[in-house]
């Protein structure tokens, strides 16, 4: 009798990992994390765009725009003035030979003399601008429209999104983005890394979804 | 302090100096290689250029702790090869200098456009130069100079 009870418990046991495994795999192959997947799906897509708004705050910082320009040439400072020193963007984002970006940005701040610095420094593609060609930022809609396009952002589905924000060196540079020439700490983002991590996650499990106004 | 292996010129140099000391100082300073100009001290008008693993590179703003093992390239060295020679020989055929301070930086900036394109076209030589500034305004003749190198590299 022990014996049998002891089967039964084992075999239950078994039946509800087996369960939620499954569960787990179904959600996650429909884009949804388990916490949500109790949600309806209008209020995860609230959540996601609500997140998505997050993320916009941050993507539309001038530390990002600087280097997410529709020009030929990256921007500089929390003004977004056009980069000194004559750079431009080159044929592969990366300036041009004797003026290149690794010109004078290293491979990490350069915090004696103000250079800001990181792994592979380079502007972003002309297809992930996140200005127009007069300089005014584009809209939620517009920007997460691009994002999500994979023909413009290097084929990138959700999960490789949000690897990239976790672990770009460009884009947590920007978070720790060091001090300038006079000393001065550089303007703080509007999230941390760490939350806007969170962001990018609950808007990929939710579908990445985009306001569908400007 | 902090002591450094750098290799310039292609000879090792060992150097004790603060990690945020920029490489123009550690050059000039300590290594007494002084064909390197400081101009602005801000990178803003390449008068301190120098070739970093063959990367054009403004050395008054990269503190000497982030070179690690990168080869460093300086005016003195350029001619070591057939595209500095040309550049050089180019420099003194056009008769390119006046001052000559920002000239260092100049042909540093030249022989790095001439390595990674060999015929360039006057929208190169313009990007590629312009964060080179030269007061005498010897601009003319520096492109003038970068096409006889050109040519002669063929």
């Amino acid at each position: 009798m022990v014996r049998s009870r002891t089967a039964m418990l084992r075999l239950f046991s078994v039946v509800v990992v087996a369960s939620a495994a499954w569960s787990t795999a179904l959600s996650s192959a429909a884009g949804q994390d388990t916490p949500r997947k109790s949600m309806p799906a209008p209020a995860v897509r609230d959540a996601g765009l609500a997140a998505w708004q997050q993320v916009y705050s941050v993507l539309t910082h001038p530390r990002c725009i600087n280097c997410h320009t529709a020009t030929n040439y990256p921007q500089q400072g929390d003004d977004r003035h056009r980069h000194l020193f004559n750079v431009v963007r080159g044929p592969q984002d990366k300036g041009v030979p004797g003026l290149n970006c690794a010109t004078c940005h290293q491979g990490a701040n350069a915090e004696s003399t103000g250079v800001p610095g990181a792994h592979n420094w380079h502007l972003a593609p002309v297809s992930m601008r996140w200005q127009d060609i007069n300089d005014q930022i584009l809209s939620s809609a517009a920007v997460c429209k691009s994002l999500t396009d994979r023909s413009k952002n290097h084929n990138l589905a959700g999960p490789a999104l949000l690897k990239h924000h976790e672990e770009e060196p460009l884009v947590l540079w920007a978070f720790q983005p060091g001090s300038r020439q006079d000393g001065a700490a550089r303007s703080p983002l509007p999230l941390s890394h760490e939350e806007f991590v969170t962001a990018t996650r609950t808007w990929v499990e939710a579908g990445t979804p985009c306001p569908l106004n400007p | 302090m902090e002591t450094y292996t750098l290799t310039v010129n292609g000879q090792p140099k060992q150097v004790t100096a603060d990690p945020g000391t920029p490489l123009l100082w550690v050059l000039r300073e300590d290594l007494k290689m002084t064909g390197t100009k400081y101009g602005c001290g801000i990178a803003s008008c390449g008068a301190c250029t120098v070739h970093l693993a063959g990367v054009a590179t403004r050395s008054c703003v990269v503190p000497v702790s982030l070179v690690g093992d990168r080869p460093i390239l300086t005016i003195e060295g350029v001619g070591q090869d057939s595209v500095g020679r040309a550049v050089q020989a180019a420099w003194v055929s056009e008769d390119v200098v006046q001052c000559g301070y920002c000239q260092s930086g100049q042909i540093m900036s030249a022989v790095a456009l001439l390595k990674s394109t060999p015929k360039p076209t006057d929208t190169n030589i313009e990007e590629s130069m312009g964060g080179n500034i030269c007061r005498c305004g010897t601009y003319v003749r520096i492109r003038r100079a970068i096409k006889t190198a050109a040519q002669e590299l063929k």
